[in-house]
């Protein structure tokens, strides 16, 4: 009799917190609007792993690939929020202003925006990621690693952030090794793989034997596995793409951050914020570093991470001269939030203009 | 920088290697056009082609299956297109945007359970020969068999259109499909034929792309590369000859605006970004300003439909 009590309150525990997930998964509906399709395997691969992690957690998601950064994007928008959903992911820079416009209209839905800056009503928040981190260590890795001192860089927009990953790249490059040069080539594309290849191959027949990237496809690294020279992965692990090739990679993380805000909107503590994550949050990841890599090179970039994380060490850390050798950061000073998200010059010993 | 002789060697075969997906396209849809069908269908039927030679090549391992699977994807597809267009008689312009965007569509659904894999090393013929020759060695040796049928394909189209007597009968019913259906000739066989084989070596065209230059498979990944294709045809004035030339101008253009960015010239990106499109359209025309060869060569009833009882 106390065996049958015991089990039958056991198993109504069991039901009642089964029917409790099942009600939250019932509650909230996310949503999330892509710019570029989920087979992209770089930035709406990744966004979309996050979504399946939001999945995972025991919330119901949708979401909407392909939509251009235009009146669509709206129509979207408005559809998403009118069909019951509950929070609203829209994670390219271009949605700005479509989702303002549209959290007007909409009150009570949630809406999230990736890597913007405008927070014009109580229901938008704000959220990117602290890339440069990463690319710091890419830097430090590429400017030890490589023997011609040229190292190549396949860029995409000149936006700010793409000139931060550049900017902290050659500064932790040069501060391993001052004799390196970065050669920057604009492919003017974020994923056209034929491009992308062409424009590694540039790079390396002018004698670049590490590859870094800041557009979407794994061409590079794979032009660099047949030409024999490094690289490093973009948004995923490239590693099995290219083994010899990748010394390791920079990973863009959504996925903890996408289930802490759907719980915050299950919880009702959902509150406007903008968010800025690195490697400390998890956020942005530095995949397996590879064993081509001298021991002690791996370690001190295991201590560059873990002082990325902790704060200690800032990716823009003064002084820092632009390329007319005028002071940016003055010494023992970091670049603010401010700066970084509107950096559109290069520093010092980066080579060639940004495109107007 | 270093100007050696092997760097440009190596230079002249990456804008080979770029060029081979375009020669590939457009000398099967010069087939097409000559035959008096407008197929703008390219794009799709190449995407078409890139899946299906990488999604075979993941399932079943074997090279071979999948390019011939590639090109058999470009007939099955552009079987749709010959269906509608010659047995239907549907308006060729309309059905062949309908065939892009279908294309597009379907390869990434198929696709969706194929991204994120490495792809296969495809191998290279007489690599040892490759640093043999100074300059030549690396233009000639090291490539894929698809590289060489590639540059070999326009003197063949060349050849089967000027000296063969299919190749007359091609040119035939592009230019008068009335009077060669009245010496007997059948018009929508021949047709569907070319149809086909332009599927053929689109599919074989997406197959290089997937599996040979950028082994992986990604949405989209053609980029507009079957467009070009068909710009090039028309700006040759369906010559295969130029069809080379201008592939060869386009994809050397996209490098050396690379190179040229590489090495610090102060022009500005944009402007050498859009270098490409803008001289091999510029060249074509000049090069092919003569206005009778042109008439010679324009498949006079190009997209108008025939219809057996005209």
């Amino acid at each position: 009799m106390h065996k049958i009590f015991i089990r039958s309150f056991v198993s109504s525990l069991v039901l009642l917190f089964t029917l409790t997930v099942a009600a939250i998964a019932k509650d909230v509906k996310a949503a999330f609007v892509y710019i570029g399709p989920t087979g992209d395997h770089g930035w709406t691969y990744q966004h979309d792993v996050g979504r399946k992690a939001v999945e995972a957690a025991g919330f119901k998601t949708t979401y909407v690939e392909g939509v251009p950064e235009s009146a669509d994007a709206e129509r979207v928008l408005r559809q998403l929020a009118n069909s019951g959903h509950d929070i609203i992911f829209t994670t390219s820079f271009g949605y700005m202003n479509p989702t303002n416009k549209v959290a007007k209209e909409f009150p009570n839905v949630k809406f999230e925006h990736a890597t913007g800056y405008k927070r014009e009503h109580a229901n938008v928040s704000t959220y990117a990621a602290r890339f440069y981190e990463g690319r710091t260590i890419l830097g430090t890795i590429a400017g030890t690693m490589t023997k011609s001192n040229v190292i190549g860089y396949v860029a995409s927009f000149p936006i700010p952030e793409v000139i931060r990953g550049i900017n902290s790249f050659t500064l932790a490059a040069q501060k391993v090794n001052p004799n390196i040069k970065t050669k920057i080539v604009w492919a003017f594309t974020w994923y056209d793989p034929g491009k992308e290849a062409e424009a590694a191959k540039a790079l390396i027949d002018q004698g670049a034997d590490v590859i870094a990237q800041h557009t979407d496809s794994t061409a590079i690294v794979q032009m660099a596995e047949k030409a024999g020279v490094y690289a490093f992965g973009q948004a995923s692990d490239m590693d099995k793409f290219a083994p010899k090739a990748v010394l390791t990679s920079v990973e863009n993380n959504w996925g903890p951050y996408y289930v802490d805000r759907v719980k915050a909107v299950a919880n009702g503590t959902w509150n406007q914020k903008d968010t800025w994550h690195g490697i400390g949050d998890g956020m942005v990841v530095i995949s397996d570093l590879d064993s081509q890599m001298p021991a002690d090179l791996r370690s001190k970039v295991k201590k560059l991470q873990a002082d990325l994380a902790s704060g200690k060490v800032h990716s823009f850390t003064g002084p820092i001269y632009d390329q007319k050798g005028n002071l940016m950061v003055a010494e023992g000073k970091t670049a603010d939030d401010g700066m970084l998200a509107g950096m559109m010059t290069y520093v010092k010993g980066v080579e060639g203009d940004i495109p107007k | 920088m270093i100007i050696d002789i092997n760097f440009i060697g190596l230079i002249i075969a990456s804008i080979m290697a770029s060029a081979v997906p375009l020669i590939l396209a457009s000398c099967g849809e010069l087939i097409t056009e000559r035959s008096g069908v407008l197929n703008l269908g390219v794009e799709g039927m190449m995407i078409i082609g890139a899946i299906s030679g990488f999604a075979l090549m993941t399932v079943t391992g074997s090279l071979i299956i999948a390019i011939f699977g590639a090109m058999l994807a470009g007939v099955l597809i552009s079987t749709i297109f010959a269906f509608l267009t010659q047995t239907l008689i549907t308006n060729h312009v309309a059905t062949g945007l309908a065939l892009t965007i279908f294309g597009i569509g379907i390869s990434a659904m198929i696709g969706k359970n194929f991204v994120g894999i490495p792809g296969k090393e495809f191998p290279v013929l007489f690599e040892n020969l490759k640093d043999t020759i100074p300059l030549i060695g690396p233009i000639l040796f090291g490539h894929s068999i698809v590289f060489y049928f590639a540059f070999a394909l326009p003197f063949m189209t060349n050849y089967f259109l000027k000296k063969t007597k299919i190749g007359l009968i091609v040119r035939a019913v592009g230019d008068s499909p009335v009077s060669a259906s009245n010496q007997g000739i059948k018009v929508r066989l021949v047709r569907y034929l070319c149809i086909l084989y332009g599927g053929a070596m689109s599919g074989l065209a997406g197959a290089y792309l997937s599996m040979i230059y950028t082994p992986q498979w990604i949405e989209n990944m053609t980029g507009g590369r079957g467009w070009i294709a068909l710009a090039l045809v028309v700006f040759s004035t369906w010559n295969p000859i130029k069809i080379l030339i201008g592939a060869m101008i386009f994809g050397g253009l996209t490098i050396i605006q690379f190179h040229m960015q590489a090495i610090g010239v102060r022009i500005p990106v944009q402007f050498l970004t859009a270098l490409p499109y803008i001289v091999t359209i510029i060249v074509l025309v000049v090069i092919s300003r003569d206005s009778r060869k042109i008439r010679l060569s324009t498949p006079s009833s190009l997209g108008k439909s025939f219809h057996k009882d005209n």
